[in-house]
C-alpha cells in the first residue's frame, strides 16, 4: 500500500506549497492536508508546518484538539517540522509577551535583538541564508554543508540540549535552525520556498527509513 | 556567510497570459507563466513576483488560476501584485499559493489596508510598492522625492520617503520601490532615492526600474542600499541570464546564493 505523508492543518497559514512539494517528490505517496486526529494518527509520517504567532498557533492546537496526536506522532514516526512547528515544540516563547508551548524540547524560543553595530541585519531575518550541517543525519543526503535555504523568522529556538542541535546559522547571533533525533527532523527555514535543497530535504524526509 | 542579496525576475500577467515576451532559447509557449517561472526558478531566481496588468475585471480571476498552477511547481516564494484592494483579495491570493502580495495604488487610497493585511496575515507576506521619481527643488534645497500612482501617472503630494517610513510602521514587511523616472530607460535605478529610503526604513527594500547592465543591478545593492533587486526586460529579452546576473553580483562583492 501506499505510503501516506498527513501534513497538519491546524488553521496556521496556508499549507498547499507544503502539501505541493512533497507530493513532487514522493509522487508515490499519498499527501494530506488534515486536521483530523484520526488521519494524522494513521499517517505514516507527519509534516507539522506552521506560520503566524505563536499564541495563534498553540490557540489553534488546542481548538483543534491536536495537542495529543502531534505529541504521538513526534514520539512514534518520521516527524518534520517547519518554521512555527519547529518553535511550538519547545517549552516556552518569547513571542506574545511569552507563551507556554508543547513543552515536547527542553529549551526555549527568543526573539532577534537588534544590533546597531550591524543595522543591515533587520528583523524578520527573511531571505536565503547558509545553514551550516552540525550533526551528520540522513536528511541532509545530496545537500551541501552551507547550502542556502529559505527564511522568514522574527524568533529563533535555543535548545537546552546540544545534542538536538543539527543545523546552524549566523543571523544577529549564530542560532540552531534545524534541531533533530531518532525519528524527528524540524527546520525553521521553509524548503517548501528553498528550490532544489530544499525539495531534495522533503526527499529525504518522504524516504527517511528509521533505523 | 551572511543573508543573501535577492535578485527577482518580475514578469507581467495579462488575463493569465505572460506579456512582454520571455525569451529563452527552447522554450515552448514564452506566454506560460508556469513554463517561463520554471525557466527563471530552475535558473536560480530567488524569488518570482508577477505583476497581474489585467485590465478588465471580467478576467481579474485569471491570476488565481496562475498563482495556483505556479505554486504546484516552482518552490520559490512568489509575489504577486497588481490590483489589489481589500483583505479578501489577499486572502485569495494566499491561498492560491503567493507568498506575498504587493499593494500599491490601494495603499495610497486607503493607507489603513497595509495595516489590516499585516494584522491578518503578519508583516512579512505584505509588500508596499511605492512608485517615486525625482521632483524639481528650487536650488541648494536637498532632492525630494514625490509617489506617484496609477503607472506612475497620478501625482500624489506624497513625499516618497516618509510614506515608505509611514507604510513601514503601518505593517509593510517589505517595500518595492520603483524609480518610476527611470522605468524603461535602461539607465539604471534612481539610487538617491534608493538609498534615501533604504536608510530611512528598517525593512527591507527592492529596489526596480530602469535596469539596463547586470552594473546596475549591483549598484543597487552596493550604492543604492537595497536588500533585493528587481527586474523584467533585461531577463525576458534574453540580453542576460539570472545565471550572469548573479555571477557578477558575486564579482562585486555582494552575497549571493548561487
Amino acid at each position: 500500500m501506499a505510503e501516506t505523508i498527513a501534513v497538519v492543518d491546524y488553521g496556521m497559514g496556508n499549507l498547499r506549497s507544503v502539501a505541493k512539494a512533497l507530493s513532487h517528490v514522493a509522487p508515490k505517496s499519498t499527501v494530506q492536508v488534515s486536521s483530523e486526529a484520526s488521519v494524522i494518527k494513521n499517517a505514516d509520517r507527519v509534516v507539522f508546518p506552521g506560520q503566524g504567532a505563536a499564541r495563534d498557533c498553540m490557540k489553534h492546537l488546542r481548538s483543534y484538539e491536536l495537542q495529543d496526536v502531534v505529541a504521538d506522532a513526534f514520539y512514534n514516526k518520521p516527524f518534520l517540522g517547519i518554521c512555527m512547528g519547529l518553535q511550538v515544540l519547545f517549552e516556552h516563547s518569547e513571542e506574545n509577551a511569552g507563551i507556554p508551548c508543547l513543552g515536547l524540547v527542553q529549551g526555549d524560543v527568543r526573539g532577534f535583538i537588534k544590533d546597531p553595530d550591524r543595522p543591515h541585519c533587520k528583523i524578520p531575518h527573511m531571505g536565503w541564508n547558509n545553514v551550516q550541517q552540525v550533526a551528520a543525519h540522513p536528511l541532509w543526503h545530496n545537500i551541501a554543508d552551507g547550502a542556502h535555504f529559505y527564511f522568514v523568522h522574527s524568533y529563533y529556538v535555543a535548545p537546552e540540549l546540544a545534542q538536538w542541535n543539527a543545523g546552524e546559522t549566523d543571523y544577529l547571533n549564530r542560532f540552531t535552525c534545524v534541531i533533530a533525533r531518532d525519528n524527528v527532523f524540524a527546520t525553521q527555514f521553509h524548503p517548501e520556498k528553498s528550490a532544489d535543497d530544499g525539495l531534495q530535504l522533503l526527499h529525504n524526509f518522504a524516504h527517511w527509513k528509521l533505523t | 556567510m551572511a543573508l543573501a542579496k535577492r535578485l527577482i525576475p518580475c514578469l507581467d500577467v495579462d488575463a493569465g497570459r505572460v506579456v512582454k515576451g520571455v525569451n529563452f532559447v527552447d522554450i515552448v509557449d514564452a506566454g506560460d507563466p508556469v513554463e517561463a517561472a520554471k525557466r527563471y526558478g530552475d535558473a536560480g531566481a530567488d524569488e518570482l513576483t508577477f505583476l497581474d496588468i489585467t485590465a478588465s475585471n471580467d478576467n481579474r480571476d485569471t491570476i488565481i488560476d496562475v498563482v495556483e498552477a505556479v505554486a504546484a511547481q516552482v518552490f520559490i516564494p512568489l509575489t504577486v501584485g497588481g490590483g489589489i484592494r481589500s483583505v479578501a483579495d489577499i486572502r485569495r491570493l494566499l491561498n492560491a499559493g503567493a507568498d506575498k502580495v504587493g499593494i500599491n495604488t490601494a495603499a495610497v487610497t486607503n493607507p489603513q489596508l497595509v495595516r489590516e493585511a499585516s494584522d491578518h496575515f503578519g508583516n512579512q507576506c505584505i509588500v508596499v510598492a511605492i512608485d517615486a521619481k525625482s521632483v524639481e527643488t528650487p536650488e541648494g534645497s536637498p532632492e525630494r522625492f514625490e509617489i506617484f500612482t496609477h503607472g506612475g501617472r497620478k501625482p500624489t503630494g506624497l513625499d516618497a520617503v516618509a510614506w515608505a517610513v509611514k507604510m513601514a510602521e503601518s505593517g509593510a514587511g517589505e517595500l518595492l520601490l520603483t524609480s518610476m523616472d527611470r522605468d524603461g530607460t535602461k539607465i539604471g535605478f534612481n539610487l538617491p532615492l534608493t538609498r534615501a529610503v533604504a536608510e530611512a526604513v528598517d525593512i527591507p527594500v527592492i529596489a526596480s526600474g530602469g535596469v539596463g547592465n547586470l552594473q546596475h543591478l549591483c549598484d543597487g545593492i552596493t550604492e543604492g542600499g537595497a536588500d533585493a533587486v528587481l527586474a523584467a526586460s533585461i531577463f525576458h529579452f534574453g540580453e542576460y541570464t539570472i545565471g550572469e546576473a548573479k555571477a557578477a553580483m558575486h564579482q562585486a562583492g555582494i552575497e549571493v546564493r548561487q
